[in-house]
């Protein structure tokens, strides 16, 4: 569903995507793993449309979306979170969501001046699908609260349910469980899950191994801008590179 | 001060807090809602007094135009004038980060500052452009002023209908949105830029409409009424003091910085005459302070913003 094709991105003198090549199958959860600085967060900005990539390109459906820009990666079915959340600080959590559907007739001035009817409308069923969302992800007692106010957690859900406003089934994920504690990750794995099962496709980052080897398969493991290998947890674990770019030379020496 | 002078001072107060308030709805807009850092407000004041100027002036050798319109059409003229030439500033400054925006408006105001005061032929340079038309003068005192007064709170009544009603829909809130991440808001599918620009050139319409009405005010548009301190840092302090994002707030600190300007003006003139020269420097010094109290003590502004309630809720 959606293809990196040997993207490579430069900053200066410093390669931080290096001939990547990665693949989503449609209703996958696949996982990326990778010690830091590996490139992981890089090439999803690259997925997103947030750098132009130096080289490769990426496909989405068997197009290539490589010069699209966010917000038009977004439109072709793309959504993704944000490893900080990037919540819309002083708005409501209700508001968070019902800003993201797209296609709203009130985005509009013409509309939003001269048919007030048509757009409290069609608000009225964005609404209902916002509260719907926030039932789902267990927010509904935070919902007139402004984003700023919610816990780190509670933020990483709401990235979520973000996604899940959008209405695009093609979700990246950057560190969801980075920051939440052990009984909302509880919560969000199960949303998570909840979610593919009704046919959503994710990529997932993700430090928290016991979270990745719970959902994702494929994994594939990134190392210096490359994709070192790819495959389950188990056939992970067994891969002596895979060992050696997380501990280093030394470590595998050792 | 006979009662009836002071009711006239009074009506001329409230008009040009009311002006200053259609000028404080264009910062909002740019501003409160979106985030747009416009630090060339007096731009927009120059381009808006001077078009109406030009159109509504009678024929003159000393500058460009005097087609002699009627007042009306130089004001639509002067808010449609302003808008159309946002557009293309927007289109190379959207992209900014709103310090860099700032900036770049900043400098833009100025180089119009210089065209008005240099290209004669045009705006007749530092002498201005005089005899405006005033609508309503055949009425006479003091029929004429409250009219004019009526004018400019029509033109707020109708600013403010618009710029509520787009705060308060979805377009309203993909700007506020923007304002508070505008990578989350493209991560969320908006189109920033577009959505900036149809901000800043909306927020540009007003200030044109504002600036006419300041000429229309007078009678008379020259460089020094489109100065920085009182054409761009006032109407900042009226929408900073009122409340940025919220529109009621806006109107509401334009009348209390203008009141406020005004009654610096009369304190400064109590002032012994070799103080006098410097009097001008100590109403600035007023203002200044006004605002660092303002931040210090109530940075919401007097009336801060709250959530928009969204367009055909009732609760």
């Amino acid at each position: 569903m959606l293809e990196a094709v040997g993207l490579v991105k430069r900053f200066g003198g410093f390669t931080a995507v290096d001939g990547c090549s990665l693949t989503v199958a449609e209703r996958s959860m696949t996982g990326l793993i990778g010690p830091n600085g590996a490139g992981k967060t890089t090439l999803f900005n690259l997925l997103g449309g947030y750098y132009r990539p130096d080289g490769g390109q990426v496909r989405f459906k068997g197009r290539d979306i490589s010069r699209l820009k966010p917000h038009q990666r977004f439109r072709a079915g793309i959504v993704r979170t944000f490893q900080i959340p990037h919540e819309f600080a002083r708005m409501t959590v209700l508001e968070n969501l019902t800003v993201v559907p797209p296609g709203q007739l009130g985005e509009g001035l013409a509309a939003a001046w001269f048919w007030p009817w048509g757009v409290a409308r069609q608000e009225a069923k964005i609404r209902a699908r916002a509260l719907e969302v926030l039932e789902f992800l267990k927010l509904t007692h935070v919902k007139d609260n402004p984003a700023e106010a919610l816990s780190g957690g509670q933020k990483k859900l709401l990235e979520l349910g973000r996604a899940v406003m959008s209405g695009n089934r093609c979700v990246l994920l950057d560190e969801p469980a980075a920051g939440v504690n052990r009984a909302l990750l509880g919560d969000l794995t199960e949303r998570i899950l909840d979610l593919h099962r009704i046919g959503y496709t994710f990529l997932i980052i993700e430090h928290d191994m016991e979270f990745i080897a719970k959902l994702c398969q494929p994994i594939y493991v990134m190392a210096e801008g490359k994709v070192l290998t790819e495959g389950t947890m188990a056939d992970i674990r067994r891969d002596a590179r895979v060992v050696e770019a997380y501990l280093g030379h030394s470590g595998a020496a050792a | 001060m006979t009662l009836d002078s002071l009711a006239l001072y009074l009506v001329s107060l409230a008009t040009m807090g009311g002006i200053y308030a259609v000028l404080t709805l264009g910062l909002n807009i740019q501003w409160g809602m979106t985030g747009l850092m416009n630090a060339g407000v007096a731009g927009f004041v120059a381009i808006g007094a001077y078009t109406t100027a030009i159109l509504t002036t009678g024929p003159s050798a000393s500058h460009l135009g005097g087609l002699g319109w009627p007042v009306w059409a130089g004001i639509l003229a002067a808010g449609g004038v302003s808008a159309v030439l946002a557009l293309p500033i927007a289109l190379v400054s959207m992209r900014l980060r709103s310090d860099y925006l700032a900036m770049a408006t900043l400098g833009i105001a100025e180089i119009l500052r210089l065209v008005v005061r240099n290209e004669d032929w045009m705006t007749g340079g530092p002498r201005g452009i005089a005899g405006l038309p005033k609508p309503f003068e055949t009425l006479g005192t003091p029929v004429s002023q409250l009219a004019f007064l009526g004018l400019v709170l029509g033109m707020i009544a109708v600013l403010y209908w618009f710029a509520e009603r787009a705060h308060r829909s979805p377009w309203g809130r993909v700007q506020r949105a923007i304002r508070e991440n505008e990578v989350a808001a493209a991560a969320a599918g908006k189109n920033v830029e577009a959505f900036r620009l149809q901000s800043f050139v909306f927020g540009a319409f007003a200030m044109g409409l504002g600036g006419a009405l300041l000429a229309h005010n007078i009678k008379f548009i020259g460089p020094e009424a489109v100065e920085p301190l009182i054409a761009t840092f006032l109407v900042w302090v009226m929408l900073i003091a009122g409340g940025s994002g919220n529109n009621r707030g806006a109107i509401l600190g334009a009348f209390a910085i203008w009141t406020l300007w005004a009654a610096t003006e009369i304190m400064t003139a109590q002032l012994p005459p070799e103080l006098g020269g410097r009097a001008a420097y100590v109403r600035i010094f007023l203002i200044g302070l006004a605002l660092q109290l303002i931040l210090l003590f109530r940075p919401q502004g007097l009336i801060g913003e709250r959530p928009p309630k969204p367009l055909g809720q009732i609760d």
